[in-house]
């Protein structure tokens, strides 16, 4: 295997190659490397989640006390819309692609991505796209407010700033296909000699898996909302009754997109921590196999339980039994894979470095937010939690410290192969106990509110709500400021520190610990031998 | 395995490329797809004439079924429209006949169509329309006014435990749907 130096121009085989990086900014916009696109989109991934985070402060900052304080109602619920946009579309899905981008070519030993160039244009088209959907908050008439979800008839209240949101969203579904179809491809046919599909990292596993649900749902979502267009702008009919329509139909389709969508959130997550639990266990992953069937079996669960977002649309009972049994069939396959994390760490050697520690509050808050999740599936309790803030609660549980802290897990296990320094091991851990003691004060209130009947999307509320909003206010003050350490350590490390070794960790399982810290600008010109 | 071979990357790409398409049509396939089911499961009221010749009344005089009359007009609509009768007790069986009266608020014409809706939604398919002014576009002169008829008949075979039927019809004016487009 060949360990190429950045910087020597000898062992290359391959004469029309560029040896390193270009300098300056040409670098970043012509770039076709891996290693490059990973890195820029885990920073833009960074820019959004503090700019999501900005407007949730926003949020949480009108909901401290009843009454209205800061903001006005409608831009209030401009906050809440674009706080979800944000998040779903700008944040997490991006992080997950960017480590993506990193780790599946260096994991499975390949050179680089199979098509190199439609990486560079599957990341450059979100700046673009971000910034339309954020320029429509200066628009007269201000940005989408109808939530993230679109329903129409009320998103096509929105004023000027419609068509902008719905392009916004065509550029973000073009981005992550393209980004899916270069992941499908590269894994299946770049993988190094040896390396059979069961031989794989379970964190590839998932991407593929995760790829072939973006390439499924996120034309549907394109779909949905060029018909929301079609609707606004050229006299078609497909939400309007009066010309034959139903409303009721854009969630069918938009909810065929958006239970896949969290999935395409989740499992990423899931391969992250598969990764680290064996690693900080010092023991092979517990059932690797049963995990690869498990991830299947909720890729294809999450096709058929859609209607469980709105069971309160007046559909009869046998739908409602439908995709209420089919929705806790999830369970079953999410469960497989809790018990397998904890078997792995079973009579392991455990120790508990940062990343570790986010994987094992991923673990068990995850699971929180799925148990959460069990509850809203009951159909007939659906009634009384529907549109509360335990739906807020629940899926805050499982976005937050589930995928955002596998992301960030992911980060700070990574981190010291990708910058060749250690991070500070003290500020990861001061980092993690703050978020996670913040993020419980955040969100588990929410439960109690929405059990106690407070609606979401609403600036003011009964007083009755007052105490639990202001701890859950105070929790998300915390786990903002909490998130501005992280940006601390991961520039610090960066920058310098304690240098890497090749391992990084004591025992670590996998082909990118072969490489060097950093791996050299192009890993695997000559694919490694799979035993 | 092999590794980067550029004509093993095109095809798969192109298969991926062509899966696409296919989901970004299923998406509008959706659509006619969501109709049909509705009416095969009758969640959705069917639009759908019965042939008055085919019909036999065999009233149950035993029972009695209360059917209500809603109009509804969407906002800011230039309409009159309300049911001349709101409620009816009915044997099922039986053919009844009732008409809902609207009028045109503007000084030209306009043509209005009727979309009915049943509920509960376990009646749909018991609810058998005979003539309905929904079945057709409703022209309307200038300032015009005219009581439009509905035909029923209620299958006996409706389930013991409904007791009560609404029957609402939201009517729109073509001109609004051409302005509500924009």
């Amino acid at each position: 295997m060949s360990q190429v130096d950045t910087h020597s121009h000898t062992d290359h085989h391959d004469d029309h190659h560029d040896h390193g990086p270009a300098k300056g900014l040409k670098r970043w916009l012509f770039t076709t490397n891996h290693k490059d696109i990973g890195t820029m989109y885990l920073i833009f991934s960074l820019v959004m989640f503090m700019t999501g985070g900005a407007m949730a402060m926003v949020i949480r900052a009108e909901l401290f006390q009843p009454g209205l304080q800061l903001v006005e109602p409608g831009f209030f619920n401009q906050m809440t819309t674009m706080h979800a946009l944000i998040m779903v579309f700008g944040a997490v899905m991006p992080a997950t692609v960017g480590l993506a981008n990193w780790m599946i070519p260096i994991m499975i030993g390949a050179p680089d991505m199979a098509l190199p160039r439609m990486n560079n244009w599957s990341f450059w088209i979100l700046p673009f796209a971000f910034t339309m959907l954020l320029s429509t908050l200066i628009m007269p008439g201000g940005g989408p407010a109808g939530g993230w979800t679109m329903y129409p008839p009320l998103i096509q209240q929105t004023g000027v700033a419609l068509p902008f949101l719905i392009f916004a969203i065509h550029m973000m579904g073009v981005s992550s296909i393209m980004g899916a179809i270069n992941i499908v491809v590269t894994i299946m046919n770049m993988r190094a000699p040896g390396m059979t599909l069961l031989k794989m990292p379970l964190f590839v596993w998932t991407w593929l898996i995760t790829a072939y649900l973006l390439v499924a749902v996120m034309p549907v979502l394109a779909g949905g909302v060029t018909m929301l267009l079609t609707d606004q702008y050229f006299g078609t009919t497909f939400f309007n009754a009066a010309g034959g329509g139903d409303p009721v139909m854009f969630q069918h389709i938009f909810w065929f997109f958006g239970h896949p969508e969290v999935y395409i959130m989740i499992l990423p997550a899931f391969g992250i921590i598969s990764e680290i639990i064996p690693t900080f266990s010092r023991k092979p992953l517990f059932g690797y196999e049963s995990m690869v069937y498990a991830t299947a079996s909720i890729a294809f669960l999450s096709f058929i339980v859609w209607a469980h977002h709105m069971f309160t649309v007046g559909m009869p009972i046998a739908g409602q039994l439908f995709f209420m049994f089919s929705t806790m069939m999830i369970a079953v396959p999410t469960g497989v894979k809790v018990f397998n994390w904890i078997s792995t760490m079973w009579r392991g050697a455990m120790t508990f470095e940062t990343p570790m520690l986010f994987s094992l509050a991923f673990v068990f808050l995850f699971t929180i937010g799925g148990f959460s999740g069990l509850m809203l599936a009951i159909a007939p309790a659906d009634f009384q939690y529907h549109d509360t803030y335990f739906v807020v609660a629940h899926f805050h549980y499982v976005l937050v410290p589930g995928a955002v802290f596998a992301i960030m897990a992911g980060v700070y296990y990574w981190l010291p192969k990708w910058t060749g320094n250690m991070y500070d091991e003290t500020l990861g851990k001061v980092h993690f106990w703050m978020s996670t003691i913040f993020v419980n004060v955040l969100f588990f209130p929410q439960h109690f509110l929405g059990l106690a009947g407070m609606p979401r999307r609403i600036p003011d509320y009964a007083t009755q709500f007052a105490d639990f909003n202001m701890i859950s206010s105070i929790g998300g003050f915390g786990f903002g400021l909490s998130q501005l350490l992280f940006i601390y350590v991961v520039i610090k490390c960066a920058k310098g520190g304690v240098k890497a070794t090749d391992k990084v960790w004591d025992e670590p399982r996998g082909l990118e610990w072969t490489l060097s810290s950093p791996p050299p600008y192009h890993s695997f010109s000559v694919a490694p031998e799979i035993k | 395995m092999t590794q980067n071979t550029p004509q093993d990357n095109k095809a798969l790409t192109l298969k991926l490329v062509v899966m696409t398409l296919a989901m970004f049509g299923f998406g509008f396939a959706l659509v006619p797809l969501y109709s049909v089911f509705c009416e095969i499961t009758g969640i959705r009221s069917a639009i759908v004439e019965t042939d008055a010749s085919q019909v036999i009344e065999t009233p149950d005089i035993d029972r009695e079924v209360t059917i209500e009359f809603v109009a509804n007009r969407i906002a800011g609509a230039a309409w009159e429209f309300e049911p001349s009768v709101t409620k009816m007790k009915v044997h099922p069986g039986k053919l009844y006949s009732t008409t809902f009266f609207a009028r045109n608020l503007l000084d030209r014409p306009i043509t209005g169509l009727a979309t009915p809706d049943i509920k509960p939604a376990a009646a749909n398919k018991y609810f058998q329309k005979t003539e309905c002014f929904c079945f057709t576009e409703q022209k309307f002169g200038a300032s015009e006014s005219r009581d439009m008829p509905v035909r029923f008949i209620i299958d006996p075979e409706l389930p013991e435990h409904v007791d009560t039927v609404t029957l609402s019809y939201t009517f729109y004016s073509q001109t609004e749907l051409a302005s509500a487009a924009r």
